[in-house]
């Protein structure tokens, strides 16, 4: 995983749920991940889906994520290449299911307050720093652990990597 | 540094020094608790590609959710489990004939103080009535742990609850918790571990104390806690499945948010359609016509909540517009109910008992509600559709208030047909199997 992204702010508010995130209707018929990405943030911003790049950033208030379990509100953004979710808070299963689909997500309140939509960011997943124009903000670095996650794609084949190393 | 409890617990069986709110670490639970959602976990454990648990000790599977089955779908999910627990060992399988997950692992003396613990369950915080790191985790997760032993948690801030005051007549630990829902709504401590703590936290009962961590989950929070005191100690004297070893946060250490609750300016309450946190005074609902009185659920279905609803129904009759059903929590519960003349009371004023278990809670059997029909429960969630018909109306209260709501039909204050808890006090010291978990 690269330790340090750049990328533009799309700036969402409070309490996006995963609704908008990605829509209930498509939940038991759209199964494959690239068309997932084709509705990500259908409902609240059209524009999104066509017009996010690789390692974009999305910059959220409180609450990001919060509504169903769905897996797909996770899968819709990684698959467009979203390189981190920045909220001041998430959902707990929204944040769950994301470390576990590999996206990258970032609790911090001050990065919200200051950075606007179409901003350039710099991520720097090592030092725990958000870095732009505006100011520098500080996280949590992530760990090893963390990172391996991200890099295997996921929880579910980070584990399968690791038996296989361990069996080794 | 001075440190929270859940910060202390996560930094220990991690490995660290010391951790922070924020950080990512991996712990091996002592106990992941999964219940009639085992077989779909089995599966996904399948996908990952081992053919042997880590450690099947640490598992423990209940059925809970549907039984006994309602169908043939429901009834070959549990032969796949039982199966999943006897191909691998699982020792701590509990069947259909003992009660709901949380319920039965509480009775088992599963939940220690100073362990970890996770379920396949949004309502695993009720762990933390036993002072226990409990939180829900996905089946993915579940699966994995199946896998490695291994779950990651992020280290959450806290909150802490500082409760003080006495409850007056027809108050309980119910209208506390939704009193706090209320009040902080239902992403107040989002993520954040809750501590219940000051001087009445330590008052309530071990039942009292399951309700409110339970309920600590529609609070937003990853785990309810109280810190484990004599109440616990004594309940888990003879009955503790392992060693334990209590953790408390330190003196002074940092909480992001502090709430006062004083028990002595509560009001009987309801939690309103379609969300935990539309939470109202019952003098303002009161009158509703309902058409069914769920008392049931982990939230409250213990011997101590039959024993108020049978002091309110003794020579009485429910309404002759309303239906009763009762479902308590376990079998050991449902025994001492009977042993105590509950159920006999119950059932001879009009109530339907039905079979230690989940019943009508999330929708799957044995009480879902018709089309156009309100609903007043002792669960802890009301969510549309959550009792199986997206066309009713849940509301949510105390056993007291769900107890005087059978008798009139409507909506009704408890204090309308008060209860005398001293003496109900003085008959539950007399329960054997679920010593209900009481000391007050
Ligand atoms: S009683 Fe309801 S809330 Fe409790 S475990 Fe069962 S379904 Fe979940």
């Amino acid at each position: 995983m690269q330790t340090v992204i750049k990328g533009k702010v799309w700036k969402y508010g409070d309490d996006i749920n995963t609704d908008v995130i990605f829509p209930g209707k498509y939940t038991y018929t759209v199964n494959d991940p690239a068309e997932m990405g084709e509705h990500a943030m259908e409902d609240l911003d059209p524009d999104f889906a066509a017009n996010v790049q690789q390692n974009d950033v999305i910059l959220a208030g409180k609450n990001f994520g919060c509504g169903s379990s769905r897996e797909q509100a996770a899968v819709c953004l990684k698959v467009k290449g979203v390189g981190a979710i920045i909220a001041s808070t998430f959902s707990r299963i929204y944040f769950r299911n994301g470390v576990n689909v590999g996206m990258p997500l970032i609790t911090n309140r001050d990065a919200y307050d200051h950075f606007e939509h179409g901003d350039s960011i710099e991520i720097d997943f090592e030092k725990g720093e958000i870095r732009g124009e505006k100011g520098t903000f500080k996280f949590p670095p992530f760990n090893e652990f963390f990172f391996g996650i991200i890099d295997a794609g996921g929880l579910i084949p980070y584990t399968r990597k690791r038996i296989q190393e361990e069996n080794r | 540094m001075q440190k929270t409890f859940s910060e202390k617990i996560l930094a220990k069986y991690s490995g660290k020094s010391h951790v922070v709110p924020g950080e990512i670490v991996e712990v091996i639970p002592d106990i992941a608790m999964s219940h009639d959602n085992t077989a779909a976990i089995s599966k996904t454990f399948a996908k990952i590609g081992v053919d042997k648990l880590y450690n099947p000790d640490i598992h423990l599977v209940v059925l809970d959710h549907c039984v006994p089955p309602a169908n043939e779908a429901f009834a070959q999910n549990h032969k796949d489990i039982r199966e999943f627990v006897k191909k691998h060992g699982i020792k701590k399988f509990y069947d259909i004939n003992n009660g709901i997950c949380h319920q039965v692992m509480a009775e088992n003396g599963h939940c220690l103080p100073g362990t970890i613990m996770t379920g396949s369950d949004s309502h695993s915080t009720t762990y933390g009535a036993f002072g226990a790191f409990g939180t829900g985790v996905t089946r993915s997760e579940t699966a994995v742990i199946m896998a490695t032993g291994k779950i990651w948690f992020r280290v959450p801030e806290t909150m802490r609850i500082n409760i003080t005051g006495e409850f007056q007549d027809g108050v309980y630990v119910k209208d506390l918790a939704l009193g706090i829902i209320g009040k902080i709504r239902a992403d107040g401590a989002l993520y954040m571990a809750v501590e219940f703590t000051g001087p009445a936290a330590g008052k309530f009962t071990v039942s009292e104390r399951m309700t409110l961590c339970n309920l600590a989950v529609e609070m937003g929070a990853k785990v309810g806690y109280v810190p484990p005191d004599e109440v616990i100690f004594n309940y888990l004297e003879g009955r503790a499945a392992a060693e334990y070893e209590p953790v408390y946060s330190d003196e002074g250490c940092n909480y992001d948010a502090v709430v006062d609750m004083n028990l002595s300016e509560l009001e009987p309450v309801v939690a309103c359609p379609h969300t935990v946190d539309n939470v109202k005074p019952v003098t303002e609902v009161a009158g509703e016509t309902i058409e069914q009185v769920f008392v049931g659920t982990c939230n409250n279905s213990r011997l101590d909540d039959l024993a108020i609803l049978a002091h309110v129904l003794k020579g009485r009759h429910i309404d002759s517009s309303t239906r009763l059903v009762v479902i308590p929590a376990s079998s050991k519960v449902m025994i001492d109910a009977m042993r105590l003349g509950y159920i006999e009371t119950i059932v001879s004023a009009g109530g339907t008992l039905a079979t230690p278990g989940c019943g009508p809670c999330m929708g799957n059997h044995l009480g879902v509600p018709a089309t156009g029909e309100k609903t007043i429960s002792t669960a802890n969630r009301n969510f549309k559709g959550r009792m199986g018909n997206r066309e009713s109306e849940v509301f949510l209260a105390s056993p007291h208030t769900c107890a005087v709501s059978a008798v009139t039909g409507k909506i009704s204050d408890p204090r309308e047909i008060p209860v005398d808890m001293a003496l109900i006090f003085s008959e539950l010291r007399k329960a054997t199997l679920s010593p209900v978990l009481m000391t007050r």
